[in-house]
């Protein structure tokens, strides 16, 4: 049941996702990749509920690495998407719309 | 203060919800910064809430995390905007081999998985280790590191054919016996597998085909991530993970159609490794005409309209902050000025919007192929900057032509056109431009960069 129950997410999800991203404008396009970037470094969370202190050598060693690689996705994604959209700007003279 | 389990899930339905909202606010460049935050906002919830589940092993989880967000920082405010493509490659990455190691540690520690979650584990090191080759190689192309050109060999796809039999075949293996010393070796084999996959299938991807890759990459990180949601059986991860999948697939599709050309053409046919001749290549119908810095500045001077038209070029030649400049002037002088983008300019999906932005030309200026086409017999000059195949009328007038059907920036119907190259070499895709010896064509040679500073210069005096 729960497999059936997750499934169901994913495809609401799929749905919801083609509906969003196709109403981003392809000016924003390199932006919405850093920062879909960003989000796809969720797998963050399931390594981070996988740190148990029950485990123990190699399982901590895989476990850590993905918190790492996760954490850079996460943090370089979310900055660099920040450091991009902060410099679009619009025509700042007046009336000029 | 601990939470329980159902507690934290509640918390990550806030953490999807901000998600959904922030990809949302990045429907106008007006809003987008905002929705980026909120996005951010929406993970931080997320990582916090996790944090304070019970028995976390935290000398790990915050080494961890310090050296993450240390590279990633760092990575963030160092990387060029011309590099933006290959920092979202190794991000990309990046993403791909955390979901695999996760799927991993999730198997070392519970061998015994549940038939459905083995096959879903084996996908998700696959899908993770294919994301992370792949964007390495990807990586690499993008930053010169190694040959650009598609390689491509006789009996490619049979090999490629047989790597994804192979991993099929562990696969099914393993199914039968995960919790065994067989299992354990078949998942290493699919992993090894998986990235010796990631190798070969992008690297007959030639340069200017990087925006289709990276979009497919970036639709492989998130799918990775929902994989490995579905090993660990979490919520978020398959939300995340499947909006991330759905935008890459959009992207993909986007690019594909702004070349006209089939995913797997993209993916299979090693496309620019040979020169094609066409009708053009017989006979001209023209001459080219070279243009001094000074006739180009007097046609522009004269203009009511200009019309630039970047390509990667303009990447290449860090020429963004000139063209502005001179855009300025132009606009001093009275002249409408737009810059006119194709999907495909560049090496990523919307990478020469991010650098005039960066050049701060303001967005309203940024127009897309399809708003500029309808009106390009109104147009008195289109400057066109290091493009050259998105600007090729062969598109549109030349059934012989491999690029006969791509939509392009019919730059060809403006009054004039000025074409900044650096010689008369074909581009990526080894095509003649008939642009190059239109009627109402100049060619002005050099540098990218030194010429439009040589027009800045006229400018200047002439004023």
């Amino acid at each position: 049941m729960t497999a059936v129950f997750l499934v169901f997410i994913f495809v609401l999800a799929i749905f919801l996702g083609f509906e969003l991203i196709s109403k981003v404008p392809s000016t924003l396009h390199t932006p919405l990749m850093s920062g879909s970037n960003a989000i796809s470094g969720i797998t963050l969370i399931g390594a981070l509920a996988s740190m148990q202190t029950s485990h123990h050598g190699f399982t901590v060693f895989l476990g850590t690495l993905a918190v790492v690689l996760a954490t850079i996705n996460v943090v370089g994604g979310y900055a660099v998407t920040d450091r991009m959209l902060a410099m679009f700007k619009k025509k700042d003279k007046g009336g000029a719309q | 203060m601990t939470l329980n389990q159902v507690g934290i899930n509640f918390v990550y339905v806030l953490s999807a919800a901000l998600f959904i909202f922030g990809l949302k606010m990045l429907s106008s460049p007006a809003t987008a910064r905002r929705g980026n935050l909120i996005s951010a906002l929406g993970m931080l919830i997320a990582i916090s809430v996790t944090l304070l589940a019970q028995g976390l092993d935290y000398r790990w989880v915050l080494a961890g995390m310090l050296i993450g967000s240390i590279i990633g920082t760092a990575g963030a405010y160092v990387v060029k905007m011309t590099a933006m493509p290959e920092m979202v490659a190794l991000f990309n990455g990046f993403g791909g081999l955390a979901s695999l190691l996760l799927a991993w540690s999730e198997y070392h520690q519970n061998p015994a998985m549940v038939p459905v979650i083995t096959i879903i584990a084996a996908l998700s090191v696959f899908i993770g280790g294919v994301t992370f080759t792949g964007s390495m190689v990807a990586f690499g192309k993008l930053a010169g590191k190694i040959p650009q050109q598609a390689v491509v060999f006789k009996g490619q796809h049979l090999i490629n054919a047989g790597i994804l039999l192979a991993a099929i075949g562990a696969s099914a293996l393993f199914y039968l016996t995960p919790a065994s010393m067989i299992g354990y070796l078949l998942f290493v084999v699919i992993i090894l597998v998986a990235l010796a996959f990631g190798v070969t299938s992008t690297i007959p991807i030639g340069g200017a085909d990087m925006p289709v890759v990276i979009s497919l990459l970036n639709s492989y990180s998130g799918l990775a991530a929902c994989a490995a949601g579905f090993v660990v059986s979490n919520n978020i991860l398959i939300v995340a993970g499947a909006l991330v999948g759905a935008s890459g697939i959009i992207l993909t599709r986007i690019m594909c159609k702004a070349m006209n050309r089939s995913l797997a053409n993209v993916l299979f046919s090693g496309f620019g490794t040979a020169t094609v001749k066409t009708a053009g290549e017989e006979g001209h119908k023209g001459e080219i005409k070279p243009a001094s810095a000074e006739d180009v500045y007097y046609i522009l001077e004269a203009a009511d309209s200009v019309a630039f038209v970047p390509g990667y070029g303009l990447a290449v030649a860090q020429a963004q902050h000139v063209v502005k400049e001179l855009g300025d002037l132009l606009e001093a002088n009275g002249t409408e000025v737009v810059y006119a983008i194709h999907p495909v300019a560049g090496r990523m999906p919307g990478h020469m919007n991010v650098l005039l932005a960066e050049a701060n030309v303001p967005y309203d200026q940024l127009v897309e192929m399809d708003d500029i086409n309808p009106r390009m017999e109104t147009v008195d000059v289109c400057v066109v900057i290091g493009a050259n195949d998105v600007v090729n009328p062969a598109a549109v007038d030349d059934d012989r032509s491999p690029i006969y059907g791509m939509p392009i920036i019919e730059t060809f119907r403006a009054k004039t056109v000025i074409v900044l190259k650096r010689s008369m070499s074909p581009g990526f895709a080894g095509i003649e431009n008939a642009l190059f010896y239109g009627e109402n064509t100049r060619m002005y040679f050099g540098d990218a960069k030194a010429s439009i500073q040589a027009l800045v210069a006229e400018f200047k005096s002439g004023n």
